[in-house]
């Protein structure tokens, strides 16, 4: 035995007041590690992204598209190396699954975005198919999509020129992110820009959003603020800003996701603290006289106030360790089941935020009955006063 | 029987005082769970209820064929006139048909606390009609825009939750400047836009077309009447339903996540409360069990004993179902929020907390409590009472 | 070994000054078995916890082996307690979430022993009190005989000078508390060490080299074993 083995072996005093209390610290690290990671999916800026790339849309709304003509405009500014354009296409498949689908020009995007990996072959055939579609792995594993396959795809914003909102692409290649965050991104569909500008009904030579590689991220800002300048005043106002800005900035509209997370957390916490805080001070009080006899074994008071401690840390971490591991595990699960639209990715920021909550609680919970034990008076205790 | 329950509850509850600190673990946790999935449901009620208030089913909306919501759908005058003589539309007092032509046009406005990122808000481009078509909507301040000119009158709830769109401010759209002359209530998701002339708005905006058609029908079975009319005349093509189920569609996705997010964490929270209830229960039960003994070798009932220690448990999660319920009323009940609607615009809707949650809230804390306080009574009731009595 | 010079307690109860002992003076040799007897209120389980280093005198010195114990701090004593005594309390005390096992080796988790010297002595000091084939029990599964054994041995574990014991076969019957006392007096007769006994039991106190008499906080004459 040791001064560990004690405070388990204490832990374990009344077995089914530990397991009830354990279960109850599980479950509440459990729904920490869940909802901590939904929230950091919808306040996390994606750094992953970086501020080498630009995003320009319409002043007004994404939704208003801006004419192919200012290209060469902003191929002409300093500091820019490639221009690319994409539009949303408003994909959904077998009536009622929307996808995140944009016409591109496949060289420029291919280009642009060089965290996207499929085999130059396939770009090539992108590139020269008109009526060629690439997917990303996530989506094609989830939908069985194979390169060669026709695969029909409806758009619930252009009809082609026949009226029918039908389309078919020839799926030409299949492309996977570099690392873990862009894999976790490939669930995207691109299709050829040329083919839908002139096949769909509502005209062409226009698209919702333009990409800027820059040569430099610093100059992201003052780059940012001259597209701006250029085409103030214009009936078609730009509002550009860094690719990691334009995702922060699309999630913020959903709504103070982190608020409503937080008043959850707090109930939680706050019940959580009263359920353990109550096992713990019940604990002690059972156990006055043992205290006592530790003391009159020449247990220092400060030693008798640490084995409490440690209790209620053990019970905490515990339990913690258990909920969070869970709460790994369910988010993996989620993640995997929804072909990776919901990222709930229980990260080692959640983690760490996890482990600092474990200490806090042990703490809360653990200091009140702790300071109690380290101050009983053996005497007294021993008389049973 | 039923007096030996009275009695014995009787003496159980009047010792929770004693038995605080435990006691007060029960009504804590039940009321953090009652309370969280209250507001959780109240918002998605609040959202709900916003975009399905004044539905009507006597009014159609006509929509291009495929579009599920009124920004991806386009449709040239001619289609909308056509649409406008098809059978199955009311007249209106001036004997022509009672249907307004709309266009709906994104733009944005930074919301209230926030200091650059601004958020996509619904511009809609009316018809004199489209007042008509919504008796429900009345100016609360100022005055109707006048045709023609570039005002605008703005929902009550976007004056409150955005920022610059107050009665006499002036709003930048597009390169133009546009005067806020006024504020309705139409007592639904109307709330969250701005109103001008449909003319002023495609001028400016550079479009031709409209959105929607809203058509009053002139009795609940033109619905059909007007659906095959329009789905047969090979010039257009238009979707149409009734209102009610338009708005009805246009919520589903948020309900659905709302639905699944309550649900979770409702879940977690239910099972940890009952793991606490249990844990508090069964302490209770064991620090009375030489009272129970006694009461049992008196002659007192194993059944009385267990239907005692169950009304304990049912009563203190009650209490703490009852607490959930106030917390979450007095917290969150009109609570204004505003969130991204099916046409990647703002909608701001308030929490609402209505009776029917309360009484599902604390169905779910009695069902707790039974969950808590049954094994525990079962020990309670089965326990041999000599050792009991003897203190062991 | 024990000095006791002009040692008065007092307690103070609400605005109460309560003078438990009242200058009591004593001596206990090196060796000695001294049995403390005396009515309820008297003093004796003070008078206990003073030599035992449980509490401090009001005033007056207590002496043990040679140390000041009252001029010791709590931090001190408890030092001290764990290398120089052994308690033995009437209601065992024992931890119940422990075996036998391991509650004679509590007191070794506050030496620098390893975890096989621990091992050893835990063995050393089950096999004195004779409990050695019952190591793994609980308390629970001990007889009140048995357990006040392994309290014994969990007093004589570190090897201290001097056992303290508090009415240490009050709850038990006559034959098991003979027993017990047996232990008691070999371990002052074969391995010298010092015991102060408190008990009202009289057959008790025959087994102690000389008994003591305390009455309302002072020590009557002596008197040899009966």
């Amino acid at each position: 035995m040791t001064k560990t083995g004690f405070v388990v072996a204490n832990l374990f005093r009344k077995k089914t007041r530990t397991i009830l209390t354990l279960l109850s610290v599980i479950m509440a690290f459990l729904l920490f590690g869940l909802l901590q990671s939904v929230n950091h999916i919808f306040s996390a800026g994606p750094d992953f992204l970086g501020a080498t790339r630009l995003i320009s849309q319409a002043r007004v709304s994404f939704t208003q598209p801006l004419p192919l003509s200012m290209l060469p405009k902003l191929e002409a500014i300093p500091g820019v190396t490639r221009v690319g354009y994409s539009q949303w296409f408003g994909g959904v498949w077998q009536e009622n699954t929307p996808l995140i689908m944009f016409a591109v020009n496949p060289q420029r995007h291919h280009d642009i975005y060089p965290e996207w990996v499929m085999p130059e072959a396939q770009w090539q055939a992108f590139a020269n198919t008109r009526t060629a579609m690439i997917a990303g792995k996530a989506i094609a594993d989830k939908y069985g999509w194979k390169v060669g396959q026709k695969i029909p795809i409806a758009s619930n914003i252009y009809p082609q020129k026949n009226g029918s909102k039908s389309w078919t692409f020839d799926l030409v290649g299949i492309f996977d992110g570099k690392d873990e965050d862009w894999k976790r991104r490939a669930a995207l569909v691109y299709i050829n820009h040329d083919y839908f500008d002139e096949a769909n009904q509502f005209g062409s030579g226009r698209t919702n959003f333009y990409v800027l590689k820059l040569a430099d991220g610093n100059k992201a800002a003052a780059i940012a603020a001259t597209v701006d300048k250029m085409f103030e005043n214009s009936p078609d106002e730009t509002k550009t800003q860094t690719e990691k800005d334009f995702n922060v900035g699309f999630i913020k509209q959903i709504g103070d996701i982190g608020l409503i997370v937080r008043w959850i957390l707090f109930a939680v916490f706050f019940t959580l603290l009263l359920v353990v805080g109550n096992t713990m001070a019940q604990s002690v009080r059972e156990r006055v006289p043992e205290l006592a006899v530790l003391k009159t074994l020449g247990f220092s008071d400060g030693s008798v106030l640490g084995f409490v401690l440690a209790e209620a840390g053990a019970l905490c971490l515990i339990g913690g360790l258990i909920g969070m591991s869970l709460a790994t595990l369910l988010g993996a699960v989620v993640e995997k089941g929804s072909g990776g639209q919901f990222a709930l990715q229980v990260s080692g920021a959640v983690w760490t935020t996890g482990l600092l909550a474990i200490v806090l609680m042990s703490l809360a919970v653990g200091l009140l009955p702790a300071l109690r034990a380290q101050r009983l008076k053996i005497v007294d205790a021993l008389a049973g006063r | 029987m039923l007096s030996q329950i009275i009695a014995i509850t009787g003496l159980n509850l009047k010792s929770i005082p004693q038995r605080w600190a435990p006691s007060l673990v029960i009504v804590v946790g039940l009321a953090g769970v009652v309370a969280v999935f209250t507001a959780l449901l109240a918002m998605a009620t609040g959202f709900e209820s916003t975009l399905k208030a004044n539905g009507r089913t006597d009014v159609a909306i006509v929509m291009r064929g495929g579009s599920d919501t009124e920004l991806n759908s386009g449709m040239g005058r001619d289609a909308t006139t056509l649409i406008k003589l098809a059978p199955g539309i009311r007249k209106g007092a001036d004997g022509q048909p009672l249907a307004a032509a709309e266009m709906m046009v994104i733009a944005e406005l930074v919301r209230q606390g926030d200091k650059a990122n601004g958020a996509n808000i619904t511009v809609r481009g009316v018809e004199p009609a489209s007042f008509a078509l919504r008796p429900q909507l009345k100016i609360i301040a100022g005055r109707k825009f006048q045709p023609g000119l570039r005002e605008l009158i703005v929902g009550h709830g976007v004056a409150r939750a955005f920022q610059g769109a107050e009665l006499g401010q002036t709003i930048r759209m597009r390169g133009s400047e546009w005067k806020v002359v006024g504020v309705f209530d139409a007592g639904d998701s109307h709330d969250s836009e701005l109103w001008t002339d449909v003319g002023v708005a495609q001028t400016t905006f550079n479009r031709q077309g409209f959105s929607s058609v809203l058509a009053a029908l002139d009795s609940t079975n033109s619905l059909a009447t007007l659906k095959a009319s329009l789905q047969a005349d090979p010039r257009l093509s238009v979707d149409v339903q009734n209102e009610q189920d338009y708005f009805s569609s246009q919520t589903k996705q948020f309900r659905q996540q709302i639905g699944v997010l309550a649900g979770v964490v409702t879940l977690i929270m239910a099972l940890g409360a009952i793991f606490a209830a249990l844990n508090t229960m069964y302490a209770a039960v064991a620090t009375r069990s030489k009272e129970i003994a006694t009461l049992r070798a008196l002659g007192f009932g194993g059944l009385a004993v267990l239907t005692s220690v169950m009304i304990e448990a049912l009563v203190l999660a009650l209490l703490g179902g009852v607490l959930g319920a106030v917390i979450a009323y007095a917290l969150f009940n009109g609570f204004t929020v505003s969130t991204l609607g099916q046409n990647f615009t703002q909608v701001v809707f308030a929490f609402r907390v209505t009776p029917g949650l309360v009484g599902t809230g604390l169905v779910i804390a009695l069902v707790i409590g039974l969950l808590g306080g049954f094994l525990p009574a079962l020990r309670a009731a089965r326990q041999p009472v000599t050792t009991a009595l003897r203190g062991g | 070994m024990i000095k006791i010079r002009s040692v008065t307690k007092s307690y103070e109860r609400g605005k109460q000054k309560v003078e438990v002992l009242h200058g009591l003076t004593l001596d206990v040799p090196q060796g000695d078995f001294v049995a403390l007897m005396g009515p309820s209120g008297s003093g004796k389980t003070t008078l206990l916890n003073l030599i035992g280093g449980l509490d401090t005198p009001t005033s007056g010195e207590v002496s043990v082996g040679g140390e000041r114990i009252d001029k010791l701090s709590g931090g001190q004593l408890a030092k001290w307690r764990s290398r120089n005594v052994g308690f033995v309390f009437q209601f065992y005390n024992l931890m119940p979430v422990l075996t036998a096992e391991g509650n004679v080796e509590l007191p070794l988790l506050l030496t620098k022993l390893s975890s096989a010297q621990r091992k050893k002595s835990v063995a050393v000091a089950l096999q004195l009190v004779g409990l050695a084939d019952r190591a793994k029990h609980k308390p629970r599964e001990l007889s009140g005989g048995q357990e006040q054994r392994v309290a014994i041995a969990r007093a004589i574990v570190s090897d201290p000078q001097l056992l303290v014991c508090d009415e240490p076969t009050g709850d038990l019957d006559r034959t098991t508390a003979d027993e017990i006392l047996k232990l008691l007096q070999a371990l002052n007769r074969d391995y010298g060490k010092t015991i102060v006994m408190v008990t009202h039991d009289p057959l008790a106190a025959g087994y102690a080299k000389r008994i003591l008499h305390l009455d309302k906080g002072r020590l009557a004459d002596q008197s040899g074993p009966a």
